[in-house]
């Protein structure tokens, strides 16, 4: 391997893992949901493109910078996640019907709604925030004279890596440190054991649903920085997000994590070696081979290491 | 009784190219059959047998596209995509069904969803065979009026609903909706219950592809975002039998029927022209609420025959 090759096998890698670090957080918001509410929420993308346009609004109009408006979107998301969880999904749960999965459709019909209404009010043009940090970026060469390749890591991406990485710190803390966190787990694990040891079972998925809105809301603030923004975006994030909560193994929060990062590098080595049209076909190949050859995801395969089995 | 109203409905439908209707008055009919060929494919799956699919655009566009590519390959008439793709999707639909039927509920929804996604780009990318995003027209149309298309598509509705009928009435009815109800009782009880799943998505999925080649001659135009569309596809049939009745015969009809008119209706208002997947959206999530079932599904006379008690 020459260096030309090791230096865009490394920036591929990089990229890789600056993505990873993205989809994770938007992966974490589906699984918590999956995990607590056992519903699939097929309008997840579409929060997230709800969380974009709030920043995008916000720095077009009052050029609040799209890493600030993380802490104003999160919130917002939140409170619009427990309102869908509350007045519409939960009286579908009570609906006595044939399909169990009226609720995935009635998500479809969310994002639906949430989709055509954003393009009513912004059209449907390509936006982006023009950010002046956008094309700064350091150099290996920089540090490090004499290095005998060349890298780049760019200032935005690494911006909302990091940040990506907090909020998934700040969320572990939540979930194992707090009473509210150790509750939704207690949920997720066995919802009727729960309610036994007087939990609040029903309040829990609400402020799930608010939670996981709210992460996808600020992996939203976090990518405007970095992508473009149109009202049909969000169907795609849905599946990226469905992908990585199946590669991680349902419900469990690691398991994402290592999913996001996989799914992260997997698309970028896609990208730069076979065509940037073919990144969503690599995507779903992982996604078959997981159903195919690790139906329990990588939480199955860290539960065994655990046990010993 | 019982029997006529399908054979008096069929007659009344064969006669009605006589009456003389506009060209657009046509088109909306045969495009309302057309959904319920569609909804009646999508019920025998997602309403008898329980297996909710999200991406039967995966069908629809398969079947469109070899009839699609044996005009434009080998030059003869698209109308032998009826035959073919009988047989292109059969084998597809084992493929789909060896991935997916290993999951249930929910999960078994979105990964055919990403079917019908992997199937989209992977006709968008693959532009040697499927001309990609230029898609693939028919330059000489086989009949200028539509009296012909209407015959052809009506009798694919009538034999699909008998298909569906006779299925439905048979021992593998009955096997379908004890999947549905406890897939896990139906095991134990011998039902193959792999087997017969496969064999519902096989019939769903053909039926579905037959509707895609009609889809191809009729329009003349395929490309891979409008046969393998996620909202337009995939949910509208959801949509059709959510609406008209699931696990209903004339559910689906009736379904395409609301649909179509409706969306037609909403296109026609230009005020209302940019906000129509808003409104079905609404429609959707209202009809999910408040009528589970569908229209006919929640019609008291017709609930007798397949509502049961769901065990908890």
């Amino acid at each position: 391997m020459t260096s030309a090759q090791l230096e865009v096998l490394l920036q591929t890698l990089i990229a890789g893992i600056l993505l990873g670090g993205l989809y994770a957080l938007i992966g974490l918001g589906m699984t918590l949901i999956m995990g607590v509410m056992k519903i699939i929420n097929l309008a997840h993308g579409e929060l997230m493109m709800v969380a974009m346009y709030i920043a995008f609004v916000l720095f077009s109009f009052f050029h609040i910078d799209p890493y600030i408006s993380v802490f104003i979107a999160t919130p917002l998301l939140f409170v619009l996640g427990v309102a869908i969880q509350r007045f519409l999904i939960n009286p579908v749960l009570k609906v006595e019907s044939i399909l169990p999965e009226n609720q995935v459709i009635l998500t479809v019909g969310i994002g639906m709604v949430l989709a055509n209404l954003a393009t009513i009010v912004f059209s449907s043009d390509y936006r982006s925030t023009p950010v002046d940090y956008a094309t700064k970026a350091w150099y290996l060469s920089d540090f490090w004279k004499t290095s005998p390749i060349e890298l780049s890591l760019s200032f935005s991406w690494s911006v909302s890596f990091l940040i990506a990485v907090a909020i998934t710190a700040c969320l572990w803390f939540f979930l194992t440190k707090t009473d509210i966190g150790k509750s939704i787990r207690a949920t997720a694990q066995d919802s009727d054991a729960a309610l036994l040891m007087g939990v609040n079972v029903e309040r829990m998925r609400v402020v799930t649903f608010g939670l996981g809105s709210g992460l996808v809301g600020a992996a939203g603030c976090l990518f405007i920085p970095i992508y473009y923004l149109y009202p049909d975006l969000g169907g795609q994030f849905t599946l990226i997000a469905f992908v990585i909560t199946i590669l991680g193994g349902l419900g469990s929060t690691v398991g994402a994590i290592i999913g996001g990062i996989i799914l992260g590098i997997f698309e970028s080595l896609t990208a730069t070696y076979i065509g940037m049209g073919w990144a969503p076909v690599g995507r779903f190949m992982i996604f078959i081979a997981a159903l195919i050859f690790l139906p329990g995801g990588i939480a199955s395969l860290l539960r065994r290491k655990r046990f010993g089995k | 009784m019982k029997k006529y109203p399908p054979l008096i409905i069929l007659a009344l439908l064969t006669l009605l190219p006589l009456v003389g209707l506009s060209s657009y008055a046509m088109h909306i009919i045969i495009l309302v059959i057309m959904w319920s060929v569609i909804g009646m494919a999508w019920n025998l799956l997602g309403g008898y047998c329980g297996q909710v699919s999200f991406g039967h655009a995966a069908f629809f566009g398969v079947g469109a596209y070899t009839s699609g590519i044996l005009y434009q390959k080998l030059g003869v008439s698209a109308w032998w995509g009826m035959p073919l793709s009988i047989v292109v999707v059969t084998c597809f639909s084992l493929v789909i069904g060896f991935i997916c039927l290993r999951l249930r509920g929910p999960f078994f929804a979105l990964a055919t969803l990403a079917m019908g996604v992997i199937l989209r780009v992977t006709a968008e990318n693959l532009t040697g065979f499927t001309q990609g995003d230029l898609g693939i027209m028919i330059r000489e149309r086989t009949w200028v009026g539509k009296t012909w298309y209407f015959y052809i598509i009506l009798a694919l509705a009538a034999a699909t609903f008998l298909l569906i009928k006779k299925i439905v009435e048979s021992k593998l009815g009955y096997y379908f909706v004890a999947i549905r109800e406890d897939q896990d009782a139906a095991e134990s009880l011998g039902i193959h219950t792999t087997l017969y799943k496969t064999i519902a998505l096989c019939v769903s999925g053909v039926l579905t592809g037959t509707a895609g080649v009609f889809y191809m001659n009729y329009m003349g135009y395929i490309d891979p975002k409008v046969v393998f569309a996620l909202h337009d596809i995939s949910i509208v049939a959801i949509m059709v039998v959510m609406v008209g009745g699931v696990a209903t015969y004339w559910g689906p009809v009736i379904g395409s029927l609301i649909m179509v008119l409706l969306a037609e209706l909403i296109r026609s208002i230009p005020a209302l022209g940019v906000a129509y997947q808003t409104l079905f959206g609404i429609l959707l999530i209202v009809i999910i609420i408040f009528l589970p079932n569908g229209i006919t599904g929640d019609l008291p006379k017709l609930k007798s025959l397949f509502r049961f008690q769901r065990a908890s």
